[in-house]
């Protein structure tokens, strides 16, 4: 809103930056934090706990309505992402990773909801927080399950190779692990969120501005492309959407995995 | 135009930096979700899960129990009914032999009853003969001497009494010759 704003202030097209993803305090004298974005965020948190109440509160044997939807998800992040890489200890990590699979494909789906419109994961704090969260568990099980030494031996000598290559593979190894791995997890789903939502305000820019803002009769053209890209792209995020979150969650599962067994 | 200025001093927001504040909010929400959804919720549906499973799982090994067990009793009444049918064809096979038997024993003895009978008869039959033979021949002698008497007896002169001595006794010796004889 605040970039139509200027535009129209200026008169030219001016594509959006990402000053997008600032937001003042949601009304005037409002601390700081309180934005839109930290808005959504408890609000999501709020719908995830009322709809995972709705369908999980009283499990019936033979499942009605929304028990239905709930269950389809749960078993979808179950069979999906906890079993390949948990196996038998997939039901004792479904809680946290159902948790984080719903808050995150809810977050995520927040850039597509007409007025809410800002996935809350475009700002990195909130992937962060995931990122982190699974990080830590996953060093505490490594060192808990394969001991101080043993965890960082596996994670840095995988055995089968021959010895020089250690020598180049271990401190690569040791980066890819403990840097990589959780700086690539939070950023995968922020710059996806972050870029996708970049895109969709781009085309919804072009199409406004020269649909009704600056509607010239070479511009409408533009402006109609604008408006379809904005249509395709919004389906092509909701898709993306829902990669991303299922990606976080089957990583998080695939990390947790890693900890519990040395399968190098 | 204030939202010109904000915009112009949010722009000093690096994207890739986050916000204290959102750290803390992330976290709580986070922390609210895994806590309703993860440590109340998540238990109650798996809890259902495996229920369902088991109650599928239960009822197919109930069926095929059920199965198994009338198989087994099918099986039970086919023997019982083959043992039967054995038993009563040996029944059967026995009663005949043992029919034959009571038959060949009882032609025998009647066969025997029947010999015996004639014998019994012959004897009775040569012992009758022996008897009146005997009779007979101490009648004959006393009937002589009789007859001897009563002729030697009587006087001679009454030529038809003598007469008719003879013929009586011819006649009480045919009257009781009949006898005698058979």
């Amino acid at each position: 809103m605040t970039t139509l704003t200027l535009l129209a202030a200026d008169g030219e097209f001016q594509a959006p930056g990402p000053e997008i993803f600032d937001f003042p305090p949601l009304y005037s004298g409002a601390p700081v934090w309180l934005n839109k974005p930290v808005l959504l965020a408890v609000i999501g948190a709020l719908i995830i706990c009322v709809l995972a109440w709705t369908a999980f509160a009283k499990p019936k044997l033979v499942p009605r309505g929304i028990q239905n939807i709930g269950e389809y998800g749960y078993t979808f992040v179950r069979d999906q992402c906890a079993r390949p890489f948990l196996g038998k200890d997939a039901e004792r990590w479904m809680p946290l990773l159902l948790s984080l699979f719903l808050l995150i494909l809810l977050w995520n789906f927040f850039g597509v909801i007409p007025v809410l419109q800002i996935p809350v994961n475009s700002h990195i704090a909130y992937p962060i927080i995931f990122a982190v969260t699974i990080y830590v568990i996953k060093i505490y099980l490594g060192i808990k399950h394969q001991g101080g030494l043993g965890y960082f031996k596996n994670m840095m000598f995988p055995p089968g190779l021959p010895k020089g290559v250690y020598v180049l593979m271990a401190p690569l190894e040791l980066i890819s692990n403990l840097v990589l791995a959780p700086f690539t997890h939070a950023v995968r789903l922020f710059a996806n969120m972050f870029a996708g939502h970049l895109i969709l305000a781009f085309f919804a820019s072009v199409g406004f501005h020269f649909l009704f803002e600056q509607l010239t009769p070479l511009g409408a053209p533009l402006g109609l492309v604008g408006f379809l890209m904005t249509t395709l792209m919004t389906g092509f995020e909701i898709f993306i959407q829902f990669l991303q979150a299922f990606l976080f969650t089957m990583l998080a599962a695939m990390y947790i995995g890693g900890s519990l067994h040395a399968d190098h | 135009m204030t939202l010109a200025a904000t915009v112009l001093a949010a722009e000093e927001n690096n994207p890739l930096l986050p916000h204290t504040y959102e750290l803390v909010v992330g976290g709580l929400a986070f922390l609210l979700v895994f806590l309703v959804v993860g440590k109340i919720l998540t238990p109650r549906i798996q809890k259902t899960l495996a229920e369902r499973t088991e109650a599928i799982e239960g009822g197919i090994q109930k069926a095929e129990n059920a199965q198994a067990e009338a198989q087994a009793v099918l099986q039970q009444y086919r023997d019982q009914l083959n043992e039967a049918r054995q038993e009563a064809a040996r029944l059967r096979e026995e009663a005949r032999e043992q029919g034959a038997q009571i038959k060949a024993e009882l032609r025998e003895e009647a066969q025997a009853e029947a010999r015996r009978i004639v014998e019994a008869a012959h004897a009775q039959i040569e012992a009758d003969k022996a008897q009146a033979l005997a009779q007979l021949r101490s009648e004959i002698g006393r009937l002589s001497t009789d007859l001897a008497g009563r002729i030697v007896g009587e006087s001679l002169e009454d030529e038809a009494r003598q007469r008719r001595v003879v013929d009586r006794f011819l006649e009480e010796l045919e009257g009781s010759g009949t006898t005698a004889v058979r």
